[in-house]
């Protein structure tokens, strides 16, 4: 544990102008210098940004990638994604546990090495994994993880435990991972050749309205999930007031079984940051950013090499492939464990260095979104589909896909299955079709767009993934017919519950309600009044959320009452004497007698 | 100045372009209830208490400005359930006592309840474990009513010109902190504007126990809101 001296935080706070704007760079430097972001460094950062600790804490007990307390010098983050469970998360978590003599979330006594759980880190297709620090291991086994935890203790490297390199460009010299791409099937829109500049050098012949003209009529919709059309979105930035705009990038796939970004930003960064100033030319912006989640951290300086490889090219920069005046470059902003900066809103908070709060909405960014400014943000996909259109042409693209979907979709796929990856397939596919091509085992139920979406039945797995039917922002999770799917939405509420912010009252306080009267009646002491309950408790956080996370949060509980409503009906029976809904007697008098210190009578 | 026009409850409200629903409903003498909005303050939108159906859509009242023409539904049994709902939330998730409270017959919450009829939660108590702060010679924080509105935080930074709140932690977890970890530490002045604003017993003046007997304070006479609803000649 090194000691944080002023001077050296003071020299982090000018590397980033002193500007309050980049507390996160700021933290996350100090964090990766010292170990934590310990009380003396947050007043030291409050006394060079002119702010106060309060604020600084404010930003860094946020994000669980951060630290005031010191940790391990090496921190292991097992994920603790349902995927994750169903391949073994709870014997690789129990060796290494047992190895290293602590509990999850406990450090060693010499303080060495921190053990600690992470929802899913975009490895579904490799489960088990973890981060060790920024390194990521796959393929986790009990053996596995005992053997790492033995080389850790003596090496305390992380960079040694990478012995098996990746495919593709997971064994370029700057990402040297063992992450696999595993991409199942090669679309003609993302994985297709691609030169870089081919799509700008178009671009750059028409005017910026007929680009926007020409990504409207491919009908290009978002494919974050959820489904806005991409040309009205940059027209509205365009027309919009405003001083400066911005291009966000939402690199934050944080979707619980979502990885095909992590595919796009290994083999495709070129498409994207060419996506990107496709739209900074069409939106009249000079400055995009590039929202990476922490968890692909193993990803930063290869891409910031591709985008500098792209400023030698005239690809970035000045006078764009010659363009008087057009300038355009982008920054990448490190995220630090936070799945609600995935929303819109929130990333743009996280990018102004503030808490992972969302927004209120309206306005929204295309009218006043970073730094109060004229913003859009679009996901890796949706522009790394921009180059294609403008290359091949809007009726190219909108010629594929459904009607009223265009294009293709990067699906990642995992779960019970025997092909788990990526596969790139047109809108309208049917849900059937994707358990064939994957090699389904037994499937019983798929999750289609993550736990923020729908659970459907097998009597459902003729529908199509398009807007109107199976939206999706790419996750597919397929459960073979002995899973429990009351376990499952038991746990991804613990999910939203764990990652909720905390602004709103009904997300904030209703999830936990919602969690108690699932645990009663799960545990065998629900009422069928508790189903009703559960029911109106979940119509009434959907409804009263002030953002997407809190009104997606009751999903899989209202999906499991759905779709599977005989696993909770056999469940409850009526009981005397009736009690409050999300009241649990028994656990209330284990509770009564904990705080009292001895035992009641009650059996 | 240009006016505009909106349907709230069906009655026609005329309003400035740049009113959220909450004032322009006020100014037509329509109370709608909240926690988190409070005078001036940049809206915040964090309670949900004064959501209201815009257009069939759920919206907060105070974060969302009038549009020409727009449906507004307020006083309807449906809204009123999800009000009385969240006030309940706020209930559960602290630790109220009202009967020991010295801001009872004074405190929002309580007369928010009492408006809404409420006797008891309908949601079991979480019955978390909360601080004290007595640090300060003149002033006291108790987290244990604290209903996380967000007023300390925006009024010591928007009206006191200073950053003595903040939130910190995220979810279930976030909590009120103060800068230096302890109110005596922090520059608060027991003068300053944020000391008034709490709308709960969380943040109070000490040393002012009772001044006024229980039973004919503020709220103890009148509905929470009846300020707001005599100007409309209700």
């Amino acid at each position: 544990m090194k000691q944080v001296t002023e001077s050296a935080v003071e020299e982090i706070c000018r590397r980033f102008g002193n500007e309050r704007t980049r507390m996160m760079d700021i933290v996350i430097a100090v964090q990766d210098r010292f170990g934590c972001v310990s009380r003396e460094a947050m007043d030291a950062i409050a006394r060079a940004l002119g702010s106060q600790r309060v604020e600084v804490e404010s930003v860094v007990s946020f994000y669980s990638f951060l630290s005031i307390r010191p940790q391990g010098k090496v921190v292991i983050r097992l994920c603790n994604d349902i995927v994750d469970w169903m391949k073994g998360y709870e014997t690789v978590a129990e060796s290494m546990a047992k190895e290293l003599g602590v509990t999850m979330g406990e450090t060693t006594a010499d303080g060495a090495i921190t053990l600690t759980s992470t929802p899913c880190i975009g490895m579904s297709d490799q489960a088990p994994a973890a981060l060790v620090n920024d390194v990521v291991v796959t393929h986790l086994t009990p053996e596995r993880g005992r053997q790492l935890v033995r080389d850790l203790k003596r090496h305390l490297d992380p960079q040694q435990l990478i012995t098996m390199i990746g495919d593709g460009n997971n064994a370029h010299p700057l990402v040297h991972a063992m992450v696999r791409n595993n991409i199942r099937m090669r679309g003609p829109v993302l994985f297709a050749d691609f030169e870089p500049g081919s799509a700008l050098r178009r671009t750059l012949a028409l005017e910026p309205q007929a680009v926007i003209d020409e990504i409207k009529a491919s009908r290009l919709r978002g494919r974050g999930g959820a489904g806005f059309p991409a040309g009205l979105k940059w027209e509205f930035a365009r027309k919009a007031p405003g001083k400066r705009r911005y291009i966000l990038c939402n690199a934050d796939e944080g979707e619980p079984g979502t990885f095909k970004d992590r595919v796009l930003l290994t083999e495709c960064p070129d498409l994207m940051l060419e996506g990107m100033a496709i739209a900074g030319y069409a939106v009249g912006s000079e400055t995009g950013i590039v929202y990476l989640r922490g968890e692909y951290r193993y990803l930063l300086a290869f891409l910031e090499s591709v985008a500098e490889e792209r400023r030698h090219q005239g690809l970035l920069g000045h006078d764009i492939l010659g363009k008087k005046g057009f300038n355009f470059d982008i920054r990448f902003q490190l995220g630090a464990g936070a799945y609600i900066c995935g929303e819109e809103t929130a990333l743009i908070s996280s990018c102004e260095g503030l808490r992972g709060d969302p927004k209120n909405r309206p306005p929204f960014p295309p009218q006043k979104g970073y730094l109060d400014q004229p913003t859009i943000v679009n996901n890796v996909e949706t522009f790394c589909c921009a180059p294609r259109i403008m290359i091949e042409g809007a009726s190219w693209f909108a010629a594929m896909g459904s009607p009223r979907t265009t294009g293709t979709k990067l699906l990642s796929i995992a779960g019970d299955c025997r092909r788990p990856g990526v596969y790139e397939v047109p809108f309208g596919i049917s849900a059937h079709e994707l358990l064939e091509m994957t090699g389904a085992e037994n499937p019983g139920a798929m999750l289609i767009g993550g736990p923020s979406r729908q659970m459907i039945g097998s009597s459902r797995f003729d529908g199509r993934i398009c807007y109107d039917d199976l939206a999706t922002g790419g996750a597919i999770i397929i459960f073979n017919r002995a899973r429990n799917q009351l376990e499952i939405a038991e746990h991804y509420l613990d999910f939203f519950i764990e990652e909720s912010c905390g602004y709103c009252t009904p997300c904030r306080v209703g999830l936990i309600l919602l969690k108690k009267a699932v645990h009663k009646v799960v545990g065998g002491a629900g009422e069928p009044r508790d189903l009703d309950e559960m029911r109106d408790l979940s119509k009434f956080i959907i409804e009263t959320s002030r953002c997407g996370l809190g009104q997606a949060a009751p999903n899989p509980v209202l999906g499991a009452l759905e779709n599977f409503t005989e696993l909770y009906s056999g469940l409850v029976a009526e009981r005397k004497p009736g009690l409050l809904p999300t009241f649990n007697l028994s656990e209330a008098v284990v509770d009564a007698e904990m705080r009292v210190g001895r035992q009641s009578e009650y059996v | 100045m240009s006016t505009i026009t909106f349907m709230l409850d069906g009655r026609t409200v005329k309003a400035r372009p740049d009113q959220t629903i909450l004032k322009a409903a006020e100014d037509a003498g329509i109370y709608i209830p909240r926690l988190c909005a409070y005078k001036d303050l940049i809206p915040y939108g964090s309670c949900r208490v004064c959501s209201v159906r815009v257009n069939g859509r759920i919206q907060a009242a105070c974060v969302q400005t009038v549009t020409e023409g727009s449906v507004v539904e307020s006083d309807t049994p449906e809204i009123n359930e999800f009000r009385r709902n969240l006030i309940d939330l706020l209930f559960v998730e602290g630790n109220h006592f009202c009967m020991f409270c010295e801001k009872s017959g004074l405190c929002e919450l309580q007369a928010l309840a009492y408006r809404f009829g409420i006797t008891a939660p309908r949601y079991a108590y979480l019955n978390p474990k909360r601080d004290i702060d007595l640090s300060h010679p003149d002033v006291y924080l108790d987290h244990n009513r604290c209903i996380l509105c967000g007023r300390c935080v925006r009024v010591s930074q928007e009206l006191d010109q200073k950053n003595v709140f903040q939130f910190v932690e995220r979810g279930w977890r976030k909590r009120l902190q103060v800068n230096g970890e302890q109110l005596a530490r922090t520059d608060l002045r027991v003068t300053d504007a944020v000391v008034a604003s709490c709308p709960v017993g969380a943040l109070m003046k000490k040393r002012v126990g009772y001044a006024v007997p229980v039973g004919q304070r503020l709220y103890d006479v009148r509905p929470i809101g009846a300020e707001v609803e005599m100007k409309g000649g209700k």
